[in-house]
């Protein structure tokens, strides 16, 4: 009788269910619940470092713009205004228009247009390109990349820099890749 | 005069010759390396050589322009302290190797030589004084010259010249001559790669905690022409010698960014199927570069072969066939840069291999 008094200031005594409270604490299983609580802490960062990936807003310049009207642009020049907002030349020649994209093709600097020099030249090793785009000096291993561009129905040029021609590739002799001039 | 002076100065900067000189200076430096540590006077003109140029170079209003520029000092400053300590370490090992021609242990062998200090508190204590003066040296150097500090990134607008970080202008040279792939993760690679498979490579134990030089004549010249010539002259030559448009400017000429420098890079297959049988380039790609990857699977695959036999049978009969493969592959990757430039700066060749419809151009 004493013996159960004395479990029962322990608190060790048999519980009406059978199980005392050490019995239940022996039982619990602390490994597998901190390795479960383990992953899914590891599993929640992985998911939130996802999530990070995709912005609720992207500060992008749009792919698809509209430069202006056909008539705004003069035979030979080369548009560097369009440059800082869309990331293209735009070049009007004899014939018509097309759209170069501004990415070196070596390493991914902008280059500047040299309108002296007549020519695309990068600031980062020396690349040059010729106003078609053909890269002719420096380590580019390929010509500009060209956007698709159209005339949209009010008659302003549209420009899509989703879609890129590539000469290597024979996009340039797509019909997309270039605008015909038409008074 | 002096206005012809500095045009000559300018011309022998030229990528070429500087190059060439570079080479040159270091195999003199080595070939005559008892006059260059033992006169006094010349010894004196090779340390304070780096120096002298500078100082007087500093007169140049043009050179002075790029000379004092922040990022560029630490840049002047490690060309002094290459020249020194190379002369240092060449000094060190001359000693040696005539204690070792007259029979004698190397100094670093020497009973008073051995004797060993403990860690606290010689070498903690001096290490303290180290961290005191590096510390009041980087705040006195911050205080006087701030840091180059630039306006907000803006994608659209490259500085021109854009340059890496200083540690970066070798590799940011090798880009030059090479397709992004080979010269940005390759050469790289194997740059990390065959410095840590030295001991692998060279068992050799002679040099071991002591300076030498005539024990491993070829051993030491190589790691020279790799760090002195490939590494550090190339971050000297984009330092002061690469402008804007990343032209090659002398180092008394005005970076003018419309100096026009005509450059028509050619390819090996438009040099041979152009300019030497004179028919048009072939338009299916392989019997396009035909020629040059030829040429390729020639320097990589047989002159190994060949070298093995000749001027690399002593390397190849100490390392076994798959240590050697790995040595001259390593050496050739070497030595195909400076190959590549100097065609590129003669010739100028583009690449040996192009073929965009892969990306693939060596």
């Amino acid at each position: 009788m004493a013996e159960a008094e004395a479990q029962k200031a322990a608190g060790t005594a048999p519980a009406a269910g059978g199980t005392n409270r050490r019995e239940f604490l022996a039982s619990f299983p602390f490994v597998t619940t901190a390795w479960v609580a383990f992953t899914g802490a590891l599993a929640g960062v992985g998911a939130a470092s996802l999530r990070f990936l995709y912005p609720n807003v992207l500060y992008e310049p749009p792919q698809q713009f509209k430069i202006g009207l056909p008539t705004d642009f003069q035979v030979g020049e080369v548009s560097t205004g369009f440059k800082d907002r869309f990331g293209v030349w735009v070049v009007r020649n004899e014939e018509g228009f097309y759209a170069l994209i501004t990415v070196c093709t070596h390493l991914g600097c902008t280059p500047n247009w040299l309108a002296t020099e007549n020519k695309f030249k990068c600031p980062c090793h020396g690349s040059g390109f010729y106003t078609s785009g053909i890269n002719f000096e420096g380590p580019a291993p390929r010509p500009l990349e060209r956007a698709a561009i159209s005339l949209a129905d009010d008659g302003q040029i549209s420009v899509d820099k989703s879609q890129k021609y590539l000469f290597e590739k024979g996009g340039w002799d797509d019909p997309n890749s270039f605008l015909p001039f038409s008074a | 005069m002096i206005e012809l002076l500095k045009g000559f100065m300018n011309g022998l900067f030229q990528p070429a010759i500087a190059l060439t000189l570079t080479i040159v200076l270091v195999s003199a430096l080595y070939k005559f390396r008892r006059v260059v540590t033992q006169n006094k006077l010349v010894a004196s003109l090779v340390v304070a050589s780096p120096l002298l140029f500078f100082f007087v170079s500093a007169f140049d209003e043009n050179f002075w322009i790029q000379f004092k520029r922040p990022d560029n000092i630490p840049i002047a400053a490690m060309m002094f302290l290459v020249v020194f300590f190379t002369w240092f370490a060449l000094k060190l090992a001359v000693d040696n190797d005539d204690r070792i021609r007259d029979g004698r242990p190397p100094k670093e062998a020497e009973p008073e030589e051995e004797e060993k200090v403990f860690v606290w508190p010689d070498l903690v204590y001096s290490e303290l004084l180290c961290l005191l003066l590096v510390s009041i040296l980087l705040v006195v150097w911050s205080i006087l010259i701030p840091a180059p500090l630039e306006e907000p990134a803006n994608p659209q607008l490259t500085p021109n010249p854009s340059k890496a970080p200083w540690y970066f202008l070798g590799l940011q040279e090798i880009l030059v001559y090479f397709d992004p792939w080979l010269a940005g993760v390759i050469i790289p690679t194997f740059i990390v790669i065959g410095l840590m498979a030295i001991p692998y490579l060279d068992t050799n134990p002679k040099g071991n905690g002591y300076y030498t030089f005539e024990e491993r004549r070829s051993e030491i010249f190589l790691f020279q022409f790799g760090f002195i010539v490939l590494w550090v002259f190339l971050v000297f030559e984009g330092t002061f010698l690469r402008g804007p448009n990343w032209n090659f400017y002398g180092p008394y000429e005005f970076w003018d960014p419309h100096k026009l420098v005509p450059l028509t890079n050619v390819q090996l297959s438009e040099f041979i199927w152009a300019r030497w049988l004179g028919i048009g380039l072939p338009s299916f790609w392989l019997v396009r570069e035909f020629f040059g990857i030829v040429l390729m699977l020639v320097y990589f695959i047989a002159l190994p072969v060949w070298l093995a036999s000749s001027f690399l049978r002593k390397y190849f009969e100490q390392m076994g066939l798959f240590r050697y493969v790995i040595f001259s592959h390593l050496l050739l990757w070497m030595v195909l840069i400076p190959i590549k430039m100097y065609l590129r700066w003669t010739v100028n060749l583009k690449y040996f291999v192009a073929i965009p419809e892969f990306l693939f151009n060596i």
